[in-house]
């Protein structure tokens, strides 16, 4: 019983590590909430699931989801963010909050406020150890965001462009004076984050098999919860804090009852910024910008 | 008054309340996203003296807003440590704890709600927001506005010059605590229902919403914002179901074109000359 409740909580860790990830990207190097990426998650499982209800096939209806996200953050680069340089720094915050607003509104329009059923994709096969039942779909979802986490772990620390994104997150202006082009390089910052955000919305509509317009609200904050417990602007810190975040709120629904999760997955993000503000691997802020 | 204008003028009391307990923190740097936690407070401990007790409600509202001024103070002396990011996600974590804990006290109904005995007439309910508004308006002409400011603007030079930083921070965050549980205490007694539902994320999400869209330069900002806020969606009710996207899509726009907010210094100052020169 506490085996398959831990299995069942990694499995929701992984969906809130990519996330947390997509979050990490955005405040590490660019010192940004980005408040829509729980809208481009959102947008991720709801296109995708109107695309196939329009009989498309799902790696066509997957792409066009993909796609969206990408050109959505693209103009929340241009809207929200390149403004930020002028204003109070909280400024971005609210317009990427205004962007969370309009894009839960918009889809409401098209598909209304009610929870739809997504397409069960893989075959219903559970795999069986023991008294343990895993689901196709969570184990593939699992390995996938791990894979492609570690993979952008490796991106970041061996290749070039992965060098000029850690200058950039380390300090702007020295970044400026080696010659990185950081007007090029932010929207494709933001073009990844929007990425990894939708990509976790599909796996999450692949997984639980339900989409909403406001299914990225709860998960949204609760990446940003993960990425915080990990560490801000580090990678496995998302990836630890996201996986902890899925057991503490697994663990707390099948032991404690649903009322308590707050209870105990903000509880736990309070205390670690209590007790250890930087997160459980990150470093110590050395910038106090938000 | 018809009753659909009294129902408008009662939530734009409330915003406005709202408004200012995000503004006060705002003012000395702090970005607080739980104040619907401390409205929380307010209201059910309020709420919980009038049905239990018996109190009067104006002595059960004032006493729940000092209890949230008083956690205020309590929580903002370790919260405190962090500064900027963290500091925003740490009241954000503390307004989610706050919300779940109520919603988990049988004492005050749990998840059921709490309905609360005592009534709070519009005209008290617009009295205490004029009032707030008007305090509001002499704190911002005090000292104490000044060293908020200070801070805000560098802290290093504030301490330098004799500022108590930790101090100004933490007074600052629990008056706006206080003023959250008072507008929480009168909202507790003007619907005679507290549900924990209510104060939600997207509640204080949207109140610091309001205060950045009106700016933050001066005391005027929040007013004006929460009544935007408030009054445009309505007249926008005509486009039903497209109210809200229109209205987000012209937030985006409008900040990217003034991202400091609707009311700055420099738009004040064009008042007053006009009214110096007739």
């Amino acid at each position: 019983m506490l085996a398959q409740q831990i299995v069942n909580g990694l499995m929701l860790g992984a969906i809130y590590m990519l996330v947390a990830v997509a979050f990490t990207l955005a405040i590490g190097v660019l010192n940004f909430l980005n408040f829509s990426l729980p809208g481009l998650f959102m947008v991720g499982g709801m296109v995708s699931f109107g695309m196939m209800k329009l009989g498309w096939p799902w790696f066509l209806a997957f792409a066009v989801a993909l796609l969206a996200a990408a050109f959505i953050s693209l103009l929340v680069e241009r809207l929200a963010y390149r403004r930020m340089q002028s204003g109070d720094p909280e400024v971005p915050l609210v317009s990427s909050l205004g962007f969370l607003v309009l894009l839960e509104n918009l889809v409401l329009i098209q598909y209304g406020s009610d929870q739809q059923a997504f397409p069960a994709l893989l075959p219903d096969m559970n795999f069986r150890f023991g008294g343990l039942v895993i689901g196709m779909a969570q184990v593939a979802s699992l390995a996938v965001s791990l894979g492609l986490v570690f993979w952008l772990s490796r991106f970041l620390a061996a290749t070039n462009a992965g060098r000029r994104i850690r200058t950039v997150a380390e300090s702007r202006e020295t970044a400026l004076l080696m010659g990185i082009d950081i007007a090029r390089l932010v929207p494709q910052l933001f073009v990844a984050s929007a990425l990894l955000a939708a990509f976790a919305g599909i796996l999450f509509a692949v997984n639980y098999q339900q989409v909403s317009p406001f299914m990225g609200e709860g998960i949204g904050f609760k990446g940003v919860a993960a990425m915080i417990v990990g560490g801000m602007g580090s990678i496995w810190g998302a990836v630890l804090g996201g996986l902890l975040i899925g057991l503490a709120e697994v663990l707390s629904i099948s032991f404690l009852g649903a009322d308590v999760v707050n209870i105990t997955v903000y509880g736990l993000l309070l205390l670690i910024l209590i007790l250890r503000p930087q997160g459980l691997l990150g470093r110590p802020a050395s910038r106090e910008k938000l | 008054m018809s009753g659909y204008l009294t129902g408008v003028l009662v939530v734009l009391a409330f915003n406005v309340m709202a408004a200012y307990a995000v503004y006060l923190p705002l003012a000395a740097g702090q970005l607080n996203l739980g104040i619907a936690g401390f409205m929380a407070i307010g209201a059910y401990a309020s709420a919980f003296l009038t049905n239990e007790y018996g109190w009067p409600m104006w002595a059960a509202i004032p006493f729940g807003s000092a209890l949230a001024g008083l956690m205020g103070v309590l929580i903002g002396i370790p919260v405190l440590r962090t500064h900027g990011i963290y500091l925003a996600m740490a009241t954000f974590a503390l307004g989610q704890v706050i919300s779940a804990v109520f919603l988990n006290l049988e004492v005050v109904g749990g998840a059921a709600g709490y309905p609360v005995s005592d009534y709070a007439t519009p005209g008290v309910v617009w009295a205490a927001a004029a009032g707030v508004v008007v305090l509001m308006l002499y704190v911002s002409r005090t000292r104490f506005a000044l060293c908020l400011t200070a801070v805000k603007s560098d802290p290093t030079v504030a301490d330098l010059l004799g500022v108590s930083v930790r101090g100004m921070q933490v007074a600052a965050f629990a008056l706006g605590a206080a003023v959250a549980g008072f507008g929480g205490g009168l909202y507790a007694h003007h619907y005679n229902f507290v549900e924990a539902q209510h104060f939600n994320v997207l509640l204080s999400v949207f109140t610091v919403l309001y205060v950045l869209f009106g700016g933050t330069q001066t005391v005027w900002g929040p007013l004006v914002g929460a009544a935007f806020f408030t009054l445009v969606p309505e007249v926008l009710r005509a486009s039903d179901q497209w109210r809200y996207a229109v209205f987000a899509a012209f937030i985006i726009l409008f900040m990217a074109v003034r991202p400091q907010g609707l009311v700055t210094a420099s738009l004040l100052r064009i008042f007053r000359r006009r009214r110096v020169t007739p």
